[in-house]
């Protein structure tokens, strides 16, 4: 029996059209808008003016307070634009556009890094460097990095999991860079362990990821530290606390991170963020992104400059197919759908996925058959239908008794629910409010 | 792009169970029951189960658009079932008025009443065949057997359940052995020749139905095995004890509405507790007061109460019996 | 017989005696004594526990009123002058009068001014839908249209017009509690003075995005073109954001700003009419000044250059004297 989290979670279909489909390059984009709140925390500090002329890899907004990060150009080019656009989240932001220099077009080619395994920095300078490159977490918290390596003293840590569960359906970005950037991951796994001083490893895998699993076993053959471990194929278990539970068996407590188990946890994308950014000075511009979608032309994994308006992505996949009704960022669980194709790729955007009518319309909400799907679904034991009926109709304090706040908006209750019911929405709803009122409390 | 981009809020994919597709799920199940009560009933049977669907739904429609003067959902199914699990309660060639009786009360007070589809407590279908019960004992108790021709209610002859024979014969200071003489085989039973509700009549038909149901996972083991299982064992404790007296774990799984109670009735989704550990509880009550009703009732039959009366614990058992939050126990330490 | 019926009576009797001693001495033991004033003043407030004054209900405002010394910041704004007059009296304390205000609608997006550019599947809520995105159409601080203002308003004074798609408010109904201003997530729900025969001008629209985009969206959005702040002639219009906001208390009512308006964002109310204007008429009107607009619009920037590089001349020249 391989591992896996022990309650709830879901099998929906897995779609991962693009698992074969090695990473390709993406043309650079003419004009790049540049988002400064990329990162959970506090938006950077925009530090350039408009027509001004900017370097590839040059810091365009600093990092705004502690929870914050860098953020660096993607391209050279102009500065032309400093305004409000809507980008992920919906509403209007704060957003740097740069148009691209013709001339220094030929300057883009990436070059080839040769892999380089020898550590020279030492623990502190790692984290500063990390957090001078403004490496987020990749896997769609985009929390800054160098926050979360910086472990309080007194914290013991003993195990460094790395995340490469992608447990999204038709999401393969994590699985390709796996697969291509094996030796550097491995690289990088062992920077954050000098970083952490942390002795053991762990890379979780689910077993539909074969390959990665076979190629990694085989690097790390000589690597006492560090070990891979296959993972049943379940959802949600890239969450960090399925991920931990499922993988040492430790769980972490409610309201505590993994840190209060000795655990820290990275995916497999923000790794490689780090193998760049310390061994190359690379500073995070660039992601792997899933363009996907089950009547797309071309489908495909890209290495795509943060800032390219995801209608640049789509015309490089043969435009959107006939009967497109959304477009999601992000994975069909808990990506976020996007108002239009202007909006652009920022550090935390794993995959775009485009859905065509038949899946796009959610079905019409009827009454709650109380069949208790959702109960058994739910990975943190909550009881949705409940937490709905009581965010619904504005018990916000009992709410928060029946733990709402615990809920890792994974999706599986409305996913499952057979009367098509929002418990989801009003869940999400439910937690702003008891935030809020936790917050004026204190 | 002809018409906008649709914006909703994540999953944005959705299983392909409905609740529309698990209600016409339960109705396939319950087919093979309902081939075999034709085949042992013949017409009246049909007639039966007609009257009660058609009036069901009638009811449901009536009471949407003229009482409630809400949206009309009919179609959803639940209805359906309803009418159909209480006419494999009844009694084959009961009056018609008293199944139209029957409907109402099911639908009307056991379901309506309460503001629809998943908002009532009771079992809707068994309020409606427990109403007739205690309002038409007679009528309710009389059993036509099989018979040859099966075309006509008239040339029926009434018998009795085994339940009720054995509680007859017991009352009269008869031994179990005597009274064995008169009881249709296990083998019938188990088939299906022996009287009853025209849905209680065929273990076999009921389990096939039961397997389809756990295969589609529209139910899970929890309820019917639990039920099934603390009924044998408890019946059987009594039976070793003084075989005599007690009839044995067989013949009371295999009569009466045990089979239909345990995996069409008890696990009405929305009269049955939402966890696991909550139907566990749930399955094991429902057995012990069906077997206190039979072993020492004045009814011969207890199904049906003891699943109404567990139904009003159900709110209780979710309040008390809710799923372990992740983390609020540490169980592992650091090493 | 004659036994069990004396028995009876007598059982019944002493029960009696027994539950009426209990609850004597309970009432007595957990007697909590209460200012006798407070129940009077409850008396006269409305009794709709709107919440509007800021206690949750009536009861605790009347505490409120009974318990402090000076309530001149406190007001009921449902009963209004005249019940806080009737406190006051009560009281002997102090009362401030005040204008009484009533809700207004700071939007005019309807759905044929303000087309949809996506469409919204989820819980027909504002709240939830303000969490996830922006509305279904491309501006953002207009009216999301799912109605919770309606929901929340308890005295019937609000409906959804399903024509517009958005919220109508019933000016007579309005008792000014202020709960829909409470619950709009885009705060587009304003309390101004209801003055005599409910006469209002304001600007109908809350878009701070520049002219351009504003009017894309939305064909009655205000492109903040200081049109009206530069007629106004008691400086009660200002202008932030690409925005214009009427100063209540400095406007006169004249209405040269209405007729200014190129986009008709400002909104006049209960005015008798000047022209009889017939509402298919209106719409053509509608896109003929759009095109005017935008010639003015590029005129009006050019004067605003013009009148910044001034601003900055005059600070150079102080500058230069300071130093």
């Amino acid at each position: 029996m391989l591992k896996t989290f022990p309650k709830g979670g879901i099998h929906p279909p897995e779609n991962k059209i693009t698992s074969s489909k090695g990473i390709k390059r993406m043309t650079v984009p003419k004009m790049v808008t540049v988002p400064i709140a990329q990162h959970i925390g506090i938006p950077a500090e925009i530090v350039v003016d408009k027509k001004d002329k900017v370097e590839i890899g040059q810091v365009i907004a600093k990092s705004g307070g502690f929870v914050s990060s860098n953020i660096h150009s993607p391209v050279a080019g102009t500065v032309t634009k400093i305004d409000q656009i809507i980008d992920l989240s919906g509403y209007k932001k704060q957003c740097i556009v740069i148009r691209t220099d013709a001339k220094n077009e030929a300057n883009f080619e990436e070059k080839e890094y040769s892999l380089i395994t020898e550590i020279q920095l030492d623990p502190k300078e790692i984290v500063q460097r990390i957090s001078d490159y403004g490496v987020v977490g990749l896997g769609g918290a985009t929390f800054p990095s160098h926050v979360k390596l910086n472990v309080k003293e007194g914290v013991k840590l003993d195990y460094l999991i790395i995340n490469g569960v992608e447990c999204e359906p038709y999401l393969t970005a994590d699985h390709r860079l796996m697969l291509e950037k094996t030796a550097e991951i491995i690289v990088g796994i062992k920077i954050l362990m000098k970083a952490l001083h942390i002795e053991k490893a762990v890379i979780g895998i689910e077993n539909n990821k074969k390959d990665a699993i076979k190629q990694f076993k085989e690097l790390t053959k000589n690597e006492s530290g560090i070990q891979v471990a296959a993972l049943q194929v379940k959802y949600p278990q890239g969450g960090e606390k399925q991920l931990v539970r499922a993988i040492l068996g430790r769980e972490v407590p409610k309201n505590g991170l993994p840190l209060d188990v000795g655990v820290i946890v990275n995916n497999v994308g923000t790794i490689f963020a780090v193998y760049e950014a310390v061994q190359h000075n690379k500073p995070l511009m660039e992601r792997v992104v899933t363009v996907t979608g089950k009547k797309m032309e071309n489908p495909s994994n890209f290495w795509v400059k943060i800032g390219t308006p995801i209608k640049d992505l789509i015309a490089e996949v043969g435009g959107l197919p006939d009967g497109t009704r959304k477009l999601v960022n992000g994975g069909p669980m808990m990506g976020k759908a996007i108002k239009n194709t202007d909006v652009p790729v920022t550090k935390g955007t794993s995959g775009i996925l485009v859905i065509s009518e038949e899946e796009a319309s959610r079905g019409k909400a009827e009454n709650c058959i109380r069949c208790g799907e959702c109960v058994t679904v739910c990975p943190m034991g909550l009881e949705p239908h409940l937490l709905m009926n009581l965010s619904e109709k504005g018990m916000y304090e009992k709410a928060s008794s029946e733990d709402i706040m615990t809920c890792i908006e994974c999706g599986s209750c409305s996913y499952v629910c057979p009367s098509h019911r929002p418990l989801l929405d009003y869940i999400r709803y439910g937690k702003n409010i008891v935030k809020k009122l936790e917050t004026s409390k204190n | 792009m002809s018409q906008p981009i649709i914006i909703s809020a994540s999953p944005h994919v959705h299983s392909a169970k409905t609740s529309k597709k698990v209600m016409y799920d339960v109705v396939i199940a319950l087919i093979p029951a309902f081939l075999v009560s034709l085949y042992v009933f013949g017409i009246s049977a049909l007639i039966l189960t007609a009257v009660a669907v058609a009036s069901c739904l009638l009811f449901e429609y009536l009471i949407q658009k003229y009482l409630l003067k809400s949206e009309i959902t009919i179609g959803d199914g639940s209805a359906l079932i309803t009418g159909i699990l209480l006419a494999f309660n009844l009694p084959a060639g009961l009056p018609i008025w008293m199944i139209l009786v029957g409907s109402l009360v099911a639908i009307g007070i056991g379901k309506m009443s309460f503001g629809g589809l998943g908002f009532n407590i009771f079992n809707p279908a068994l309020v409606g065949r427990v109403f007739l019960l205690v309002s038409f004992p007679v009528q309710m108790t009389m059993w036509p057997t099989a018979v040859e021709n099966n075309t006509s209610i008239a040339d029926a002859v009434t018998g009795a359940t085994p339940l009720g024979l054995i509680k007859e014969g017991l009352m009269f200071g008869d031994t179990m052995t005597n009274i064995s003489a008169n009881l249709p085989s296990t083998m019938e039973m188990f088939l299906g020749i022996s009287g009853g509700s025209i849905g209680e009549m065929s273990a076999l038909a009921l389990l096939l139905g039961g397997i389809y149901l756990l295969a589609r996972k529209v139910i899970t083991w929890h309820i019917p095995v639990t039920i099934i299982v603390t009924m044998a064992v408890m019946t059987g404790i009594f039976w070793v004890i003084d075989p005599e007296s007690y009839a044995s774990p067989l013949i009371h799984i295999l009569s009466g509405g045990a089979i239909l109670g345990a995996f069409y009735m008890a696990t009405d989704m929305v009269t049955s507790p939402m966890t696991r550990k909550g139907m566990l509880i749930f399955a094991v009550g429902i057995a012990v007061i069906t077997v206190v009703i039979r072993l020492f009732g004045a009814y011969p039959e207890g199904v049906s109460f003891a699943i109404l009366i567990i139904n009003a614990f159900v709110p209780l058992i979710n309040t008390y019996f809710k799923p372990r939050r992740f983390g609020s126990k540490i169980k592992s330490k650091i090493v | 017989m004659t036994d069990s019926v004396l028995y009876s009576v007598l059982l019944l009797a002493s029960l009696g005696i027994i539950a009426a001693v209990v609850l004597y001495v309970v009432s007595k033991k957990f007697y909590v004594y209460e200012n006798p004033l407070i129940a009077d003043v409850d008396e006269i407030l409305p009794g709709a526990n709107c919440a509007g004054c800021g206690s949750p209900g009536c009861k605790s405002f009347a505490e409120r009123l009974v318990g402090s010394e000076d309530i001149s910041d406190l007001f009921c704004p449902v009963g209004g002058n005249d019940v806080m007059k009737e406190v006051a009296a009560i009281l002997g304390k102090e009362v401030v009068e005040r204008d009484p205000t009533v809700a207004v609608l700071r939007c005019q997006g309807g759905c044929d001014v303000r087309p949809k550019t996506t469409e919204y599947q989820g819980p027909r809520t504002c709240a939830i839908s303000a969490m996830i995105y922006s509305g279904e159409t491309d501006c953002q601080y207009g009216c999301l249209g799912d109605g919770d203002c309606v929901k929340v308003c308890q005295f019937d004074a609000m409906y959804m017009d399903e024509a517009t798609g958005l919220p109508v408010i019933i000016t007579d109904k309005c008792t000014s509690c202020g709960a829909c201003v409470e619950e709009c997530p885009r705060d587009i729900i304003e309390m101004r003075p209801k003055n005599k025969r409910d006469l209002k001008i304001f600007v109908g629209c809350l878009n701070e995005d520049k002219g351009g985009i504003a009017k894309k969206a939305c064909d009655v959005a205000c492109i903040g073109c200081s049109k009206c702040e530069d007629i106004c002639p008691k400086d009660a219009i200002t202008m932030e954001n690409q925005l214009a906001y009427i100063d209540a208390g400095l406007c006169t009512l004249c209405r040269k700003c209405v007729e200014v308006c190129p986009t008709h964002s400002i909104i006049e109310t209960n005015f008798p009419p000047k022209k009889p204007k017939k509402v298919v008429e209106k719409k053509t009107v509608v896109k003929k000044v759009v095109k005017k607009v935008e010639v003015e619009k590029v005129e009006a920037e050019k004067v605003a250059v013009v009148k910044k590089e001034a601003v900055v001349k005059v600070e150079l020249e102080k500058s230069k004297k300071d130093a």
